[in-house]
C-alpha cells in the first residue's frame, strides 16, 4: 500500500476560555477532540456534520493553517508539525484551499490575473510576466473561463464564475491536495452541478486528492470515495461512501440520513 | 372545487434603476387555498422573494414602482389598500417568515419583549395577558421551558430555536396565510427536518395556507401540494407536486432535476444546465430560456411563449413551445424525459 497523501492521527484543537479580571484560563472549547483520518492518493475524503461540529477547524488544523493542540500530521510521509515556517511555506503550494464564499475569498482590488498569478511568482513557478500571463491563461482555460476575462475584477463575475476563479487559483500551483471547505454550498443547483463536474474532471486530469467538507449529504455521496462523519469534535463514523449510505452504523449518521428531504 | 383564499392575477412588479426599468415579477398568476402549500422554486435572482414582498406590500420603494395586477383577498385588492389598512392585514391575516432568523430578530430586546409587542399591536393584549400569550405561542412551536426562553436574547439561542421563535411570532395572531421565504435554508438538515415537521402539524391544526419559497427540491417534495417554477421573473411551469416530479414539462425544470446529486445512488457526471441565468439587463427575446435550452427551436427565439396544458391536466401548465403539438415539437418531445 502506498503512503497516503495526508494522514492525521489524534488531532486535537482546543480553544481556551478566559475568565475573571485576570483573564485566567477557566476551560476550553473542544473544537476538535482527537480525530484520525487519512486520504489515499487520488481519492476524495468527504467530511460531513452539522454546523459547529468542528469540520472547518479540523480541516484547517489538519493542514496546519491553525496550530493544532495535539496530534500528528503526515503529508506524503513528512511530518507537518516538525517543519519550520520556511519549509512549511514551500509546502503550501502542494496544499491549496477553496472556501465557501467565493466573493469574500477574492481580493476585490486585484484583477483575476493578479489573484491567480501572485502565488505563481512567489513560489518561483514562473520567472517573468510573460510566462505568468501564459500560465494564468492556461489555468483559466482549464476551469472553463475565456482568456479575455483575465484583466477583470471579481465583482464583474457571477458567483459560479467566481468559484471557478477560486478553483483556478488553487490548481495554478499544481497542488497535490485541495481542501474544499463547503465549496459548492453557496451556489445554485445548476451552477453547483457545473462546479462538481469541474472538480471531478480536474481530479482525473491532474491526479488531485480532495478533502471535501460539506453539510450536503447528496453532494458528499456524489463526490466522495470515503466519508467521515463528525459530531461535536469527534469522528462518529468513518466508512466507504457506498457502505455508509447503504448501511449506516452510528445512530447519529442514521438520524442525519433520515432528516434529508427525499425527492420522492 | 374549493374557493381560493388569495387570488393573484397578472401580478407585475417593476424596478426603476436610473433610466432603466426592469420587470422583476412578470405576469404571475396563482391561488392559495386553505390547508394547502404552494411552493415557489427557482434559482437566486429569479424573483421568488420579490413576489412574496409584493404580496406583503413590503417592496423597497424606490427602486420598486407601484405593482400592477390584482391580489384578491377577502374581496379586496391588496394593491389598492393604503399603508394604514395594509398594516392591519400584514402580520394578523398574512404573516411572513424570513430566511435568516438571526437578522430578523432584534438583538437588543429579549424574545419576550418582541413577542409581547406583537400581542400589544395586533391582539390588544397587555401586561400579564400579553406575556401569557407569548408563552403559549412559544409552547405551540415546541419550545421547552418557554417561560425561561422569554427572557433570553436572540444570541443566546441556537439557529433552530430562533427560527421557531420567528414562526411563533408569525403565528401569534393566527393568520390565515403564511409566507415562508426560505425558512430552512440557514438550518442544518436535522433541524430542518424538525422545522418542516412543525410546519406540517401547524398547517393541519390551523388550516393554514402556506406560500413556501425555496430552492430545495427535497423540501418541495416533502411539503408542497402545488409547485410554481420561476425563471427570470416569469412562472414557467405550474403543477401539482406529483405531476411535476413525474413529468417535468419545461426543459428548465428538467435541468434543475438533472443538476441535483442524488442521495440514493451515485450517478455518473451530473447534467448541469449550460451557461448561467441572464441578468435583468440582458433578458433574451422570445423564450427567456432559449439560449440555454438543449431543445431550442426557431420559434423559441422571438415572440411571447404561450402557456400550454400538459397531459390534459388543467392545473399542469408550462410556458414552452415544445408542447404546441406541431410536428417539429412532437419529434423533440420524447427526449424531454427524466432519466431514472
Amino acid at each position: 500500500m502506498s503512503t497516503p497523501i495526508l494522514e492525521v492521527k489524534g488531532l486535537k484543537k482546543y480553544f481556551p476560555i478566559y475568565n475573571g479580571i485576570f483573564r485566567h484560563q477557566t476551560g476550553a472549547v473542544l473544537a476538535v477532540d482527537g480525530i484520525d483520518f487519512s486520504i489515499p492518493q487520488g481519492k476524495v475524503l468527504g467530511m460531513v456534520g452539522e454546523s459547529g461540529c468542528g469540520k472547518s477547524t479540523a480541516a484547517r488544523a489538519a493542514i496546519r493553517l491553525i496550530e493544532p493542540t495535539e496530534g500528528s500530521i503526515h503529508f506524503m510521509g513528512r511530518s507537518l508539525l516538525d517543519m519550520n515556517s520556511k519549509e512549511l511555506k514551500a509546502l503550501r503550494k502542494d496544499i491549496q484551499m477553496v472556501f465557501q464564499d467565493p466573493y469574500a475569498s477574492l481580493n476585490p482590488r486585484k484583477t483575476i490575473f493578479e489573484s491567480i498569478g501572485e502565488a505563481l511568482l512567489y513560489h518561483g513557478i514562473v520567472s517573468n510576466r510573460d510566462e505568468q500571463y501564459e500560465h494564468v491563461t492556461a489555468v483559466l482555460h482549464k476551469v472553463g473561463l475565456s482568456s479575455d476575462t483575465i484583466n477583470r475584477y471579481p465583482h464583474e463575475f457571477s458567483g459560479g464564475q467566481q468559484q471557478r476563479i477560486c478553483i483556478g487559483r488553487a490548481i495554478a500551483l499544481k497542488p497535490k491536495l485541495i481542501v474544499c471547505d463547503e465549496a459548492v454550498s453557496a451556489l445554485d443547483v445548476s451552477i453547483q452541478a457545473q462546479i462538481l463536474n469541474l472538480l471531478m474532471d480536474l481530479k482525473e486530469s491532474l491526479n488531485l486528492s480532495y478533502l471535501f467538507i460539506s453539510h450536503n449529504l447528496a453532494v458528499i455521496r456524489h463526490i466522495a470515495d470515503e466519508v467521515v462523519v463528525l459530531y461535536a469534535g469527534k469522528i462518529v463514523e468513518s466508512q466507504e461512501t457506498e457502505k455508509l449510505f447503504e448501511n449506516p452504523q452510528h445512530t447519529y449518521t442514521k438520524a442525519l440520513l433520515a432528516s434529508v428531504p427525499q425527492l420522492r | 372545487m374549493q374557493t381560493p383564499l388569495l387570488q393573484v392575477r397578472n401580478l407585475s412588479t417593476k424596478f426603476q434603476m436610473g433610466n432603466e426599468i426592469w420587470t422583476i415579477v412578470d405576469q404571475i398568476n396563482f391561488d392559495l387555498y386553505k390547508g394547502k402549500t404552494l411552493a415557489v422554486v427557482g434559482e437566486s435572482g429569479c424573483g421568488k422573494s420579490m413576489t412574496a414582498l409584493t404580496l406583503m406590500g413590503m417592496l423597497p420603494q424606490p427602486p420598486a414602482l407601484q405593482p400592477t395586477g390584482t391580489i384578491l383577498y377577502k374581496e379586496q385588492n391588496l394593491l389598492h389598500l393604503s399603508e394604514k389598512e395594509m398594516r392591519k392585514i400584514r402580520g394578523s391575516n398574512i404573516a411572513m417568515i424570513f430566511q435568516d432568523p438571526m437578522s430578523s430578530l432584534n438583538p437588543v430586546f429579549t424574545i419576550g419583549d418582541q413577542l409581547v409587542e406583537v400581542a400589544e399591536l395586533h391582539l390588544n393584549l397587555f401586561g400579564d395577558e400579553a406575556w401569557q400569550c407569548a408563552e403559549n405561542a412559544l409552547k405551540a412551536v415546541g419550545i421547552a421551558n418557554a417561560s425561561q426562553k422569554l427572557s433570553a436574547y436572540p444570541h443566546q439561542l441556537s439557529g433552530g430555536i430562533k427560527q421557531r421563535v420567528m414562526i411563533a411570532m408569525a403565528l401569534m395572531c393566527e393568520p390565515e396565510i403564511l409566507i415562508a421565504d426560505e425558512p430552512t435554508t440557514a438550518l442544518d438538515v436535522t433541524i430542518q427536518a424538525q422545522v418542516l415537521e412543525l410546519f406540517k402539524t401547524l398547517q393541519q391544526e390551523r388550516d393554514l395556507a402556506i406560500l413556501l419559497i425555496t430552492h430545495d427540491m427535497g423540501v418541495v417534495a416533502e411539503m408542497a401540494h402545488e409547485v410554481m417554477v420561476m425563471y427570470t421573473a416569469q412562472a414557467i411551469e405550474k403543477a401539482q407536486v406529483k405531476d411535476l416530479f413525474d413529468y417535468p414539462a419545461h426543459p428548465y425544470t428538467l435541468g434543475l432535476f438533472q443538476s441535483l446529486p442524488s442521495i440514493n445512488n451515485r450517478k455518473g457526471p451530473l447534467l448541469p444546465i449550460k451557461g448561467q441565468v441572464p441578468s435583468f439587463r440582458h433578458i433574451p427575446s422570445g423564450c427567456r430560456f432559449h439560449p440555454r435550452c438543449p431543445f431550442a427551436m426557431e420559434k423559441c427565439r422571438s415572440g411571447q411563449v404561450e402557456n400550454f396544458i400538459i397531459n390534459n391536466q388543467q392545473n399542469h401548465t408550462a410556458k414552452c413551445w415544445l408542447h404546441d403539438q406541431t410536428e417539429e415539437s412532437l419529434q423533440k418531445l420524447p427526449n424531454l424525459r427524466l432519466e431514472p
